[in-house]
């Protein structure tokens, strides 16, 4: 068998990988596993300090693997391994592939889970073809979510020992319930 | 406008002129902007980032800001060539060691630099001489308004601009400030203001940003967090950190004056004279000596000189500079030997 990526010299070198129950497989030669290799510890070596990101990525990409397969962005095919190696993302739909892991992540680099500087003028120009959607269970979380519905999850969460997203549900619900205190008829 | 056309003059940036000049050198902001629904550069495949090439092309040429630009790829420049505009501060050096399918933009008094399919799709950087970070908001901000008119840019309004690396999410800003310390470092001071530094959250880097060390007492230094707070807001966090080093390093000036003027004197003088009389030098040398030539000029030593002079000495007396000026290849030991000439000769001329 000839490498995939030179179509020159023998395989040497196999890959497999699973996502959402379909195998792929990746053979290539000696030289072209090496510089494949290089390359992303290149990247990795270039890229800033994460503090900590490495090992914090494995945590959450650990727990990703276990619930629901291999997690991978929908658009460009990168998967959160792949993030996780290389420190860089693929797109801008990653940010929706994997707004959870995400989340977190900006919280911890950055102290703070939004953006409140400039913005894109409303006469932007949309990108040409239309982003896919997220799926039902994707949609970014938003203070319409019932409050019980959040409690529930919580508890799920806690149960199956999501302790990040048990977090994240933690926080959400302290928020909603200070609003509701502060504005009582609800917004 | 072509590459060799820069050799002959000074960015506008290196005027030495400007607020505080005398300590800061530079100001820097640089905005991370990316391109809905393409691929990162780094994972794009190759008509993907041609696309994007092309896309930013057109939208440079019709940006009156940006009017008269350079605009070369790096895909067949030459190495001699690529190493130059990193020397002069227009593109890191990733950008150069990684060429493919990467472009490079500069407004003709060097103020402006655009860097396409470096880590993001569009690398944006906009310097001015001095301490002088609300100017180079202005411009800055102009330039990246025109191009979100022109251009869909990747924007979540809950994370702002979306970037390749984490760590730029959010504004997609950096402003950085390029300072020369030399009494803080002599007194021994620098080490407590640097980790003081890093506490508040920024960072420390040398002369030629991410990955460089600091020498000849320079030291550019930056914020990190680019989420959850205004442009303007990060931007005052970094005037007032920087206003304290200055004046930190103003004190450290005057008790060196009063309490060492022979040392100062000798050390200041002494780089004076190797720069003055020298036949070979290093470029690590060099940028010791010029940092003492320097503060003999802001300390009043040595009349005569200007700092516009001393930082164009600082900038052709780089490996490529060097190569550029005399059009061909040079071995270290040539090098050595012709910045030793070139200083001898911009210093005999004053005086």
């Amino acid at each position: 068998m000839l490498c995939n990526l030179c179509q020159k010299n023998p395989a040497t070198v196999h890959l497999t990988e699973i996502v959402d129950d379909q195998m792929s497989e990746l053979h290539l030669c000696d030289d072209c596993a090496r510089k494949k290799s290089i390359q992303m510890e290149q990247q990795f070596g270039l890229s800033d300090l994460l503090g900590g990101l490495v090992e914090y990525g494995k945590q959450l990409g650990a727990g990703a693997d276990k619930a629901q397969g291999v997690l991978q962005c929908s658009a460009c095919g990168l998967t959160y391994e792949d993030f996780r190696k290389i420190g860089r993302l693929g797109c801008s739909e990653c940010y929706t592939s994997f707004s959870k892991q995400l989340g977190v992540l900006l919280k911890r680099i950055h102290g703070a889970t939004h953006h409140v500087g400039k913005a894109i003028p409303t006469t932007a120009p949309q990108a040409s073809q239309a982003p896919p959607g997220p799926g039902p269970g994707k949609r970014p979380r938003t203070k319409t979510v019932d409050l019980e519905e959040l409690k529930v999850r919580l508890q799920e969460a806690i149960r199956k020992e999501e302790f990040e997203e048990a977090a994240q549900l933690r926080d959400l619900i302290k928020e909603l319930e200070k609003s509701k205190k502060t504005n009582p008829k609800g917004t | 406008m072509i590459i060799d056309d820069l050799i002959n003059r000074m960015g506008g940036w290196l005027k030495g002129v400007g607020p505080n000049a005398d300590i800061v050198i530079s100001s820097r902001i640089r905005l991370a902007r990316n391109i809905a629904d393409v691929p990162f550069p780094h994972w794009a495949k190759k008509p993907e980032a041609e696309h994007i090439l092309t896309l930013t092309k057109a939208v440079f040429e019709k940006t009156p800001l940006l009017k008269d630009s350079l605009y070369v790829r790096l895909d067949d420049m030459d190495s001699i060539d690529k190493q130059f505009l990193v020397e002069r501060h227009l593109m890191s050096n990733e950008h150069a060691v990684r060429s493919a399918q990467k472009a490079l933009l500069v407004n003709p008094d060097e103020t402006v630099a655009v860097m396409v399919n470096e880590e993001d799709h569009l690398r944006i950087q906009v310097m001015e001489s001095g301490f002088d970070l609300e100017r180079t908001w202005a411009t800055i901000n102009a330039i990246d308004d025109s191009f979100a008119q022109n251009l869909p840019y990747a924007f979540k309004p809950e994370w702002g601009f979306l970037t390749a690396c984490p760590t730029n999410t959010g504004t997609g800003m950096r402003g950085s400030v390029m300072l020369h310390l030399p009494a803080l470092v002599m007194t021994r001071q620098i080490n407590r203001v640097l980790e003081a530094i890093a506490k508040l959250s920024f960072t420390t880097r040398g002369l030629y940003g991410e990955g460089t060390q600091a020498s000849g007492n320079f030291f550019q230094i930056s914020n990190q967090v680019c989420l959850g707070q205004r442009e303007e807001e990060i931007l005052d966090n970094i005037k007032g950190v920087i206003a304290q080093i200055i004046e930190h390093e103003e004190k450290a000036r005057q008790a060196l004056l009063q309490d060492h003027r022979e040392m100062l004197d000798d050390r200041i003088w002494r780089s004076y004279g190797t720069l003055k009389n020298a036949h070979i030098i290093s470029s690590n040398e060099t940028v010791e000596l010029l940092s003492m030539l320097r503060l003999g000029h802001d300390l009043g030593f040595i009349k005569g000189l200007t700092s516009g002079l001393i930082n164009e000495l600082f900038i052709l007396t780089q490996p490529a500079h060097l190569q550029k000026i005399e059009n061909k290849k040079l071995t270290a030991n040539e090098r050595d030997v012709k910045r030793a000439e070139i200083i001898r000769d911009r210093l005999a001329k004053l005086s």
